[in-house]
C-alpha cells in the first residue's frame, strides 16, 4: 500500500465520521463548524481525483461562503434553540436509518458498477478548443459548448437575489441589506481586513484570469472576491450598497445579460445563437467571463448580506 | 420516430424555440435593472411577443414534419446541446402562453396589486416572466442537464412567489417548498449523473437510442423518478403543497397550481415516454397509477373537509395530479413497455384541461376573498348575487375539471377509457370515474353554498374588478372548449372519437358523474347543508343519517392520516421508500 492510498483511505474515513457527527451533534453552532471542515476535505478529494476545477469551487462555496451563511443563521437562531421540534419516535429513526442505508449502499454498488474507462466527452472537448483558443476543456464546455446552461444558471442568480430581497419588509425596501457592522477600527479584524483584502482580491482575479487556459475561472474567482467583500464589511470598512442603486442592479444582470447579447449576436449575424466566431471566440468569452466575475462576486455577497432592512442613507460614523 | 440524423440538425423555423426562452428572460433581465417603475410595462410587452412566439411554434410544427431542432452554438451532440420540440412541446407552450396572458391580465388590472407596497409588484412580475422562460426551456430542452437547470430556474422563481405577502406562515410554507424541491433536485441530479457516467451524453435522442435495462439505468430511473414526483406533489410526497399554494397570492397560486407543478411533470413524461423507452415499464406504471388514485382519494376527501376556499382548491390540485399518473399503465403495449399514444395525448391534454381551470379557479377564489375579505366555505352564501362573474368563473372551470362536455378533461377521460379497454385493466377505468365524480363533489359543495342565500345581508370589502374577472372568466372557457379544438396535428388521438363527444350516451355519463358526486358530498363534507332547515332535507337525513356518520368518520381518519404524512421525517421517509420501491418492482420485473 502506497502512502497515498493510505492517505485516501485516512482522508475518506475521515470525512465519512465528519459527516456523521454533523448530522449528530445537536447544536446548531458545532453542526456548522463540522460542514465547514467536511467542505473543505471533499475539496481535498477533488484534488486527489484531478478535478481541481471542482475543488475549487467546493472550498470556495461548499467550506467559504455557505460556512459563512450557516454560521450567521447558526448565530441567529442561538435563542430559539430550546424551542426546536421533538425528535421523531424510535420507529420513525429506526425506518429512516435503514432505507438511508439501503439508498446509500445501492448507490455506492451502482458507482461501483459504473463502466471503466467510463464513457466520457473529455476527449472531444479538447478536440474542439481549436474553437475558443481557450484550452482549460472546463470553461469550453461551460462558455462555448453548453453556454445555454451557463447563461440560465447565471440567471437562477438573479432570481436568487430577487427571492432573498423579497423578504424585506415592504418600509425597507429599496435601503441596504443586512445589518449594519460595526467593529474596532483598530482591533483584529479590521486589521484582518486591510491585510488579506488586497491580496484575496489579487488571488481572485488571478483565479479568475488563468481560468481560461488552467483550472480556475469565473465562479471560483468570484467567489473569493465575494468573501473579501464579505470580510470588509464585516470589520466595518465597507457597507453593503442600497438594492434600488441602478449601478448595483447593473452589475447583477451584467454576466448573464452581456451572455444574451452576444448570444443574439450569433443568432443574427453568426452560425447559431451563442455561436462565437471563431476569430472573435477568445476576446468574447473573456469579456463575458469579467461581466461574470463581477456578477458572481456581487451576487454571493448580497445573497450573504441578506434581505434590505435598512434605509438607503449612507451611515455616518 | 424520425431517424436521429434529422434530429440532429438544425431545422427551418429552429430559432423561434430560441426565441421562446430568451424573450421572456430579456424581460427578467430588463424589469431587474429599470427596476419597480417599469416592470408592469415591461411585462405586458413581453406577453404579446412570447404568446405570438408560442403561436408561431404552433402552426409551424407540423410544417415541418412535427418536431422543430435548434442546435445552440452550432454544436451538435452529444458535445453540444439541442432544443426540440414535437407536438407535446408545441402544445404545452401554448397553453402557458394563455395562462400567463391570463394571469397577467388578472393581476394588472389588480392596481396597485398590494397599496403602498413596492416589493410585491416588482417580484411578481420578475418571477412571472422567469416561471414563464423555465417552463419554455422545460417544453423544449433536448437535454436532460439543460432541463435540471430549467428546472431549478423553476423552483428559484416559483418559492418566492409562495411568501409574496410576507406573514410568518406563508413564510414557512415557501421554506418547507424550497427544502422539499431540493431534495426533489438532488435527486434528479442523481440519476443524471449516473445516466452520463453509463453512456457519456446527456442528450434526450442519443440516450433513447443507447439506454437498456442495466441495473445502473433502473437505479438512475428510480431516483429521477422520485425526485420529480416530489417536485410534482404527487402523494405522498405532499408536503409542501397545501400551505404553498393556498398562502400565495391568487395570481401566484394559479400559477403555482396551474402551471409550475406541470413542469416537473412534463420531464417525467419526457423521461419516461422518450429516454427509457427500453426499460419494463410496467411494474412502475402500476405504483405510478396507485400512487395517483390514492392521491385521488385523499386529495378530494381532505378538499370536502376544508373550511376556506383556497385550501380547499389546493387540496384539489393534489387530487388532479394524481389523476394524470393514471395515464402511465394505460399507455403500455402489449409488451409491457411505455408507448407514445392516445393514453399520452390523454394525460396531456388532462394536464392543460387542469392547468387552465385551475388557474381560473384559483382567480375566482381570489376575487371572492378580496370581495368577502374572508373565504371561509360556510360564510360564502349570496355570493353568486354578490360576485356572479367570479362564481360563474369558478362553475364552469369546476365544470370543465369534473369532465362535463366539451371540456378538456372529458376528451382526455374518454382517451384514457379507450386505453383502459384496449390495455384489459378495468381497475383504473373505476379510478378515472371516481377521480371525475369526486371532483364534481368539491365543485358542487362549492357552488351550494355561494348560491344558497346569505344570513345577513352580503357587505363587499372590496368592488369586483371587472378586468381580473373577464381575464378568469376567459380562462375557464378556453378549458371548457378544450375538447372542441384540433389536437390530431400534435398529439395521437383516434380520429374516430371526436363524433362521440356529443350525443345521449355522453349525457348520461355527465348526469352519472354529477350524481356521483353530490352523493359523496353529503357523505363526506361535514359543513352543514345550506338547505339544513327545510323538510326535505330532514327526510333525507334520517335515511342517510348513518352512512353520512360513517361517511365523515372515514374523511376524519383520511385527515388525520394525511397531516401524518406532512411532516417532515414522514415525507422524508416516503420520499425514500417511493424511491426504493420503484427501484425494487423494476429490478423484479428485469
Amino acid at each position: 500500500m502506497s502512502i497515498a492510498t493510505a492517505f485516501e483511505i485516512m482522508l475518506a474515513a475521515v470525512l465519512l465520521g465528519l459527516g456523521i457527527w454533523t448530522i449528530v451533534v445537536r447544536e446548531t453552532f458545532s453542526a456548522t463548524v463540522g460542514f465547514v471542515a467536511y467542505g473543505l476535505l471533499v475539496a481535498l478529494i477533488w484534488v486527489r481525483l484531478d478535478a481541481a476545477d471542482v475543488a475549487l469551487t467546493e472550498a470556495a462555496i461548499g467550506g467559504g461562503l455557505s460556512g459563512v451563511l450557516l454560521l450567521g443563521a447558526a448565530a441567529r437562531l442561538r435563542d430559539a434553540e430550546p424551542m426546536a421540534e421533538a425528535a421523531p419516535g424510535k420507529l420513525l429513526r429506526a425506518t429512516a436509518a435503514a432505507l438511508s442505508v439501503l439508498t446509500t449502499a445501492t448507490l455506492a454498488g451502482t458507482v461501483l458498477l459504473l463502466p471503466d474507462p467510463a464513457p466520457s466527452l473529455a476527449p472531444a472537448s479538447v478536440a474542439n478548443a481549436w474553437a475558443t483558443g481557450l484550452s482549460n476543456p472546463v470553461t469550453n464546455v461551460l462558455m462555448a459548448f453548453r453556454a445555454m446552461d451557463t447563461m440560465l444558471e447565471k440567471v437562477v442568480l438573479v432570481l436568487a437575489i430577487v427571492g432573498v430581497w423579497s423578504l424585506a419588509p415592504d418600509s425597507a425596501w429599496g435601503g441596504r441589506p443586512g445589518p449594519r457592522h460595526r467593529a474596532d477600527p483598530y482591533g483584529v479584524l479590521a486589521f484582518l481586513a486591510r491585510l488579506l483584502s488586497p491580496v484575496g482580491i489579487v488571488v481572485g482575479i488571478y483565479v479568475f484570469w488563468t481560468g481560461a487556459n488552467h483550472p480556475g475561472g469565473a465562479f471560483q474567482g468570484g467567489a473569493i472576491l465575494a468573501s473579501m467583500w464579505l470580510l470588509a464589511t464585516m470589520a466595518g470598512l465597507a457597507d453593503a450598497p442600497p438594492v434600488s442603486s441602478r449601478p448595483l442592479r447593473l452589475i447583477l444582470v451584467a454576466g448573464s445579460g452581456l451572455f444574451l447579447i452576444v448570444g443574439l449576436a450569433g443568432l443574427l449575424f453568426g452560425a447559431a445563437f451563442l455561436s462565437y466566431a471563431p476569430a472573435l471566440a477568445k476576446p468574447l468569452i473573456l469579456g463575458i467571463e469579467v461581466a461574470m466575475v463581477l456578477t458572481i462576486a456581487t451576487t454571493l455577497g448580497l445573497l450573504l448580506s441578506g434581505a434590505p432592512e435598512r434605509s438607503a442613507e449612507p451611515w455616518a460614523p | 420516430m424520425p431517424a436521429p440524423a434529422t434530429l440532429l440538425a438544425t431545422t427551418a423555423d429552429g430559432h423561434l424555440l430560441v426565441l421562446s426562452i430568451v424573450v421572456p428572460v430579456a424581460g427578467v433581465l430588463l424589469s431587474f435593472v429599470l427596476s419597480e417603475r417599469y416592470v408592469r410595462q415591461i411585462a405586458l410587452a413581453v406577453m404579446p411577443v412570447g404568446a405570438a412566439i408560442a403561436m408561431a411554434i404552433l402552426l409551424a410544427l407540423p410544417r415541418g414534419d412535427g418536431f422543430i431542432v435548434y442546435l445552440l452554438g452550432a454544436w451538435s451532440p452529444p458535445l453540444g446541446v439541442a432544443l426540440r420540440a414535437d407536438g407535446l412541446s408545441a402544445v404545452m407552450l401554448a397553453a402557458t402562453a394563455i395562462i400567463i396572458c391570463a394571469v397577467g391580465v388578472y393581476a394588472a388590472a389588480d392596481s396597485p396589486p398590494a397599496a403602498g407596497s413596492r416589493r410585491v409588484p416588482f417580484a411578481f412580475w420578475v418571477l412571472l416572466m422567469a416561471i414563464w422562460a423555465a417552463l419554455n426551456t422545460i417544453f423544449v430542452g433536448g437535454d436532460l442537464f439543460t432541463l435540471y437547470v430549467a428546472l431549478e430556474l423553476l423552483t428559484f422563481a416559483a418559492v418566492p412567489l409562495v411568501s409574496l405577502e410576507g406573514r410568518a406562515d406563508t413564510l414557512r410554507a415557501a421554506l418547507r417548498y424550497l427544502l422539499f424541491a431540493l431534495v426533489g433536485s438532488v435527486f434528479y441530479l442523481m440519476g443524471t449523473a449516473l445516466l452520463y457516467g453509463l453512456y457519456g451524453t446527456l442528450d434526450i435522442l442519443l440516450l433513447s437510442h443507447r439506454v437498456s435495462a442495466e441495473p445502473g439505468v433502473l437505479i438512475a430511473a428510480a431516483l429521477m423518478t422520485s425526485g420529480l414526483l416530489a417536485k410534482t406533489a404527487l402523494f405522498p410526497l405532499h408536503l409542501w403543497l397545501p400551505p404553498a399554494h393556498a398562502g400565495a397570492p391568487a395570481a401566484a397560486s394559479a400559477i403555482l397550481s396551474g402551471l409550475v407543478v406541470k413542469g416537473s411533470f412534463f420531464i417525467l413524461l419526457r423521461l419516461w415516454f422518450d429516454v427509457l423507452l427500453a426499460l419494463p415499464g410496467f411494474a412502475a406504471a402500476q405504483i405510478l397509477a396507485t400512487l395517483g388514485a390514492g392521491a385521488i382519494v385523499v386529495g378530494s376527501i381532505v378538499a370536502l373537509r376544508q373550511d376556506r376556499l383556497k385550501l380547499l382548491v389546493a387540496y384539489s390540485t393534489l387530487a388532479q395530479i394524481g389523476y394524470l399518473f393514471l395515464l402511465f399503465p394505460l399507455a403500455l403495449d402489449g409488451q409491457g413497455r411505455l408507448d407514445t399514444g392516445p393514453a399520452l395525448a390523454g394525460g396531456l391534454i388532462q394536464a392543460i384541461s387542469h392547468a387552465t381551470a385551475k388557474a381560473a379557479m384559483f382567480m375566482a377564489v381570489g376575487s371572492i376573498y378580496a370581495g368577502l375579505g374572508h373565504d371561509r366555505i360556510t360564510g360564502i352564501g349570496g355570493t353568486a348575487r354578490a360576485l356572479p362573474l367570479s362564481v360563474m368563473t369558478f362553475a364552469l372551470a369546476g365544470f370543465a375539471l369534473m369532465g362535463l362536455q366539451p371540456g378538456g378533461a372529458s376528451l382526455a377521460k374518454e382517451l384514457l377509457l379507450l386505453e383502459t379497454a384496449r390495455t384489459g385493466q378495468w381497475w383504473w377505468a373505476g379510478a378515472l370515474q371516481f377521480g371525475g365524480m369526486f371532483t364534481a363533489a368539491y365543485v358542487l359543495l362549492v357552488l351550494v353554498h355561494a348560491l344558497s342565500p346569505p344570513d345577513q345581508p352580503v357587505a363587499l370589502a372590496a368592488r369586483p374588478r371587472r378586468g381580473s374577472d373577464l381575464a378568469a372568466l376567459a380562462l375557464a372557457l378556453c378549458s371548457l372548449l378544450l375538447g372542441l379544438l384540433p389536437w390530431q396535428p400534435y398529439l395521437p388521438i383516434p380520429y374516430a372519437l371526436e363524433s362521440k363527444l356529443f350525443g345521449v350516451e355522453s349525457l348520461v355519463k355527465s348526469l352519472i358523474t354529477v350524481l356521483g358526486g353530490t352523493a359523496l358530498a353529503i357523505l363526506l363534507s361535514p359543513w352543514p347543508h345550506p338547505l339544513v332547515g327545510t323538510m326535505a332535507w330532514k327526510d333525507l337525513a334520517r335515511v342517510l343519517g348513518p352512512f353520512r356518520r360513517a361517511g365523515l368518520g372515514l374523511g376524519g381518519l383520511v385527515e388525520r392520516g394525511d397531516r401524518v404524512l406532512r411532516q417532515w421525517p414522514v415525507a422524508g421517509i416516503c420520499m425514500l421508500a417511493v424511491t426504493v420501491l420503484l427501484a425494487a418492482s423494476m429490478f423484479g420485473a428485469d
